[in-house]
């Protein structure tokens, strides 16, 4: 312990607080904040019921009116502390309230009704976690169905999208051919068009080959990345080209070559694909509310669109949603991050 | 069996010629060493051998088979590269496999080749680690026996010695020669290191700007260079060349002067010199002498020297600047030595003419 307080407070020139120690604790406070508030703030935030959502100030953590059964009442009452019109302070039980007027009595002698102005009384609250907005939407959401088809649809255009990219990423490091430059710089140049400019023809297009409504319809069009081919190619390139000839010498095939060479070695390039991969088929939202029309197609970020009604949205149930939607991607990012930074193609090589 | 012939083959990367018209045939079971300056165009033909690239035209043929447009997988030959190009995710022993999987050769098979490899190569004790786990002469190892356990008609070593380290690289080259004596194997081993060639060579085969200048038994070599660049090239430390001028040219002899006082008469065909002509003269440093001595007298300022113990290696300028290099037998000229004379036997001398081929006669031994 003493340890870790020597390591926090350890000083520039070891004694005496420098303006870049302050400054630092500042910027990493600050960092921590920034990067880390929002996440703490929604997962706190989706424990709390609908009315404290909608409170004002907001607190940090979820709380819930202390509750009381008294004899003579059906249900529980809320407990709130009071200040009586004899001028003393006492904790008691809300029987109704009427306009600005609450009618209160005490839980021991419930006998007594006191009429005191709701300006005069607070609630007694408790820290209470809200763990119906997660249990709810399981029984009257069919969030099973559209967990089923979220993984699904990410699972199979990952696996689509790491092999197709990785075949063009191999031809175009690998392989000399008269207008290669350009092919590469065709795939990258197809960044430079937005989704909602090929959002219309490239429905019209799904909708020809009859795939409008059906889950391939939204993996399909999402697996050619430029992105994943430009990141494979670059990292392809570093393979040193030696060990191809020596392949070609040890009678491997092209596709063994792709295979058991260049695919084992583009790991780290294919784990950090896999990972971007997973994150932009998962948070999916625009091209699956088009193409998706039956509602046991939905995937989870459409369906979780059915809580923003009109009139309605249903805050609580988004929010404990989207925490559950989170948790596969930081899983994602927990065991494949060490691969983001590991490689090992040097390694056989002087 | 593993005679390779190659006939008028040139390669050119788009107008960049880098291989002009090279017609070589390499004997069953010999050790041929391509060397050579870098740049010269010896990994290339390597390559072409290889079947990792194709030349533009000629003809390459493998025991007599026309092998110039087969793939590299069916030419039979296995090829060691310099930076031995192991496959980093595999273990020793997946990487000696790989080759022989890939010919369908049952299981049983693979491991008896690879036990009999691994045991003449001792890297026993290493067949489970990766090669990121050993060390650069055990790497060395398994590279040689992915290509032993290939069996192969022909081996290629582009360079296997250049990322070993001083003392590593002459006990591996010890083994290298064993193994070929072992294997009787033809081998086709490319580099630039000219000790390199002279010891393991059978036959040397010395390469300029694409280029071949000359092919011979190292000592042929040594003892007659056919023109200045394999003369400069063979032998350590470098031949001295002096630029000369003919006296007299006959039949059989040929009279030359030179820098330094130089004045001789070397055993040489001069029919095609006359006096007044350009010429060149080498004289490797062991065939100097100082002091003793009539026939062949060179003066010279000695500007360093190098005692070495059993021999002493005497850097000279002459008067009009030539460089003269002479390793002297046991313990001579103590300190900075000043002028001396230098001596040489005219027999031991080499002359070129004026394009740089060798005019003199062939040496009676």
């Amino acid at each position: 312990m003493s340890q870790v307080v020597a390591f926090l407070t350890r000083r520039r020139g070891g004694r005496g607080w420098h303006w870049t120690d302050i400054f630092m604790w500042a910027w990493l406070v600050g960092g921590l904040v920034l990067m880390f508030g929002p996440a703490l703030w929604l997962v706190l935030s989706s424990f709390k019921t609908p009315a404290q959502l909608a409170e004002f100030p907001p607190t940090l953590l979820p709380y819930a009116t202390e509750q009381v059964a008294v004899a003579g009442y059906d249900k529980p009452l809320n407990l709130f502390t009071a200040q009586l019109p004899d001028g003393t302070t006492r904790v008691m039980a809300e029987v109704r309230r009427v306009g600005t007027v609450s009618q209160l009595v005490d839980p021991k002698a419930p006998g007594e009704i006191f009429k005191v102005n709701i300006a005069d009384r607070q609630p007694v609250r408790e820290i209470r976690f809200a763990t119906e907005n997660y249990t709810q939407p399981f029984e009257h959401f069919d969030f099973l169905q559209y967990l089923k088809n979220s993984v699904f649809v990410t699972v199979v255009a990952t696996l689509i999208t790491l092999l197709t990219n990785s075949m063009a990423a191999f031809a175009l490091s690998k392989y000399e051919f008269r207008g290669r430059n350009l092919v590469l710089l065709l795939i990258v140049g197809t960044l430079m068009v937005p989704l909602s400019v090929l959002l219309v023809p490239l429905y019209s297009v799904i909708s020809a080959v009859g795939l409008f409504d059906s889950l391939w319809g939204v993996i399909l069009p999402t697996v050619a990345t430029p992105t994943g081919v430009f990141l494979l190619r670059q990292y392809m390139l570093t393979i040193p080209d030696e060990l191809i000839d020596a392949a070609r010498m040890d009678n491997a095939s092209e596709w063994q070559i792709y295979w058991r060479i260049v695919l084992p070695l583009a790991a780290p390039a294919l784990a950090v694909l896999a990972i971007f991969s997973v994150v932009w088929r998962w948070n999916d939202f625009l091209w699956p509310l088009v193409v998706l029309s039956r509602k046991e197609l939905y995937t989870l970020q459409v369906g979780l669109n059915t809580y923003a009604g009109e009139l309605n949205v249903q805050w609580h149930f988004i929010l404990a949603m989207t925490v559950v939607t989170m948790i596969p991607v930081v899983l994602v990012f927990i065991f494949l991050q060490r691969y983001i930074t590991a490689g090992i193609a040097g390694t056989g090589l002087k | 069996m593993g005679r390779i012939s190659l006939t008028n083959i040139d390669r050119a990367y788009g107008k960049v010629k880098v291989l002009h018209d090279i017609n070589l045939d390499i004997q069953d079971g010999e050790m041929l060493v391509l060397v050579g300056p870098s740049g010269c165009g010896k990994s290339t033909l390597l390559r072409l051998l290889a079947g990792l690239d194709k030349p533009t035209s000629g003809k390459l043929a493998i025991d007599g088979r026309d092998v110039t447009r087969v793939s590299a997988a069916e030419r039979g030959l296995a090829m060691v590269f310099q930076s031995y190009a192991l496959y980093p995710h595999m273990t020793v022993r997946q990487n000696l496999a790989f080759g022989l999987e890939n010919q369908r050769m049952p299981k049983a098979e693979i491991d008896a080749r690879i036990t009999e490899a691994t045991r003449m190569l001792e890297i026993g004790q290493y067949l489970d680690r990766r090669p990121g786990q050993l060390s650069g002469g055990q790497r060395q190892r398994v590279a040689i026996g992915r290509a032993v356990v290939r069996n192969p008609t022909a081996f290629l070593l582009d360079e296997p010695l250049s990322n070993l380290d001083a003392e590593l690289r002459i006990s591996t080259r010890a083994e290298i020669s064993a193994l070929h004596k072992r294997l009787a194997t033809t081998m086709v081993y490319v580099t630039h290191d000219q000790v390199e060639a002279m010891t393991l060579a059978d036959r040397i085969v010395v390469m300029r700007a694409g280029r071949i200048e000359q092919v011979g038994r190292p000592l042929d070599l040594y003892n007659e260079p056919a023109n200045l660049f394999v003369a400069g090239f063979i032998g350590a430390p470098r031949m001295n060349l002096l630029p000369c001028k003919v006296k007299a040219a006959a039949p059989g002899t040929v009279s030359i002067e030179g820098p330094g006082g130089l004045s001789t008469t070397i055993a040489a065909n001069g029919e095609a010199l006359k006096p007044g002509d350009d010429v060149t003269i080498g004289i490797r440093p062991h065939d100097m002498t100082i002091g003793m001595g009539s026939k062949g007298a060179l003066e010279a300022q000695v500007t360093l020297v190098e005692a070495l113990g059993p021999e002493t290696v005497a850097h000279t300028l002459t008067a009009d600047g030539q460089k003269l290099v002479a390793v002297l037998k046991g313990q001579q000229l103590d300190g900075a030595g000043g002028a001396v004379k230098l001596h040489f036997d005219p027999a031991m001398a080499h002359l070129f003419d004026r394009s740089g081929q060798r005019v003199t006669y062939v040496r009676s031994k």
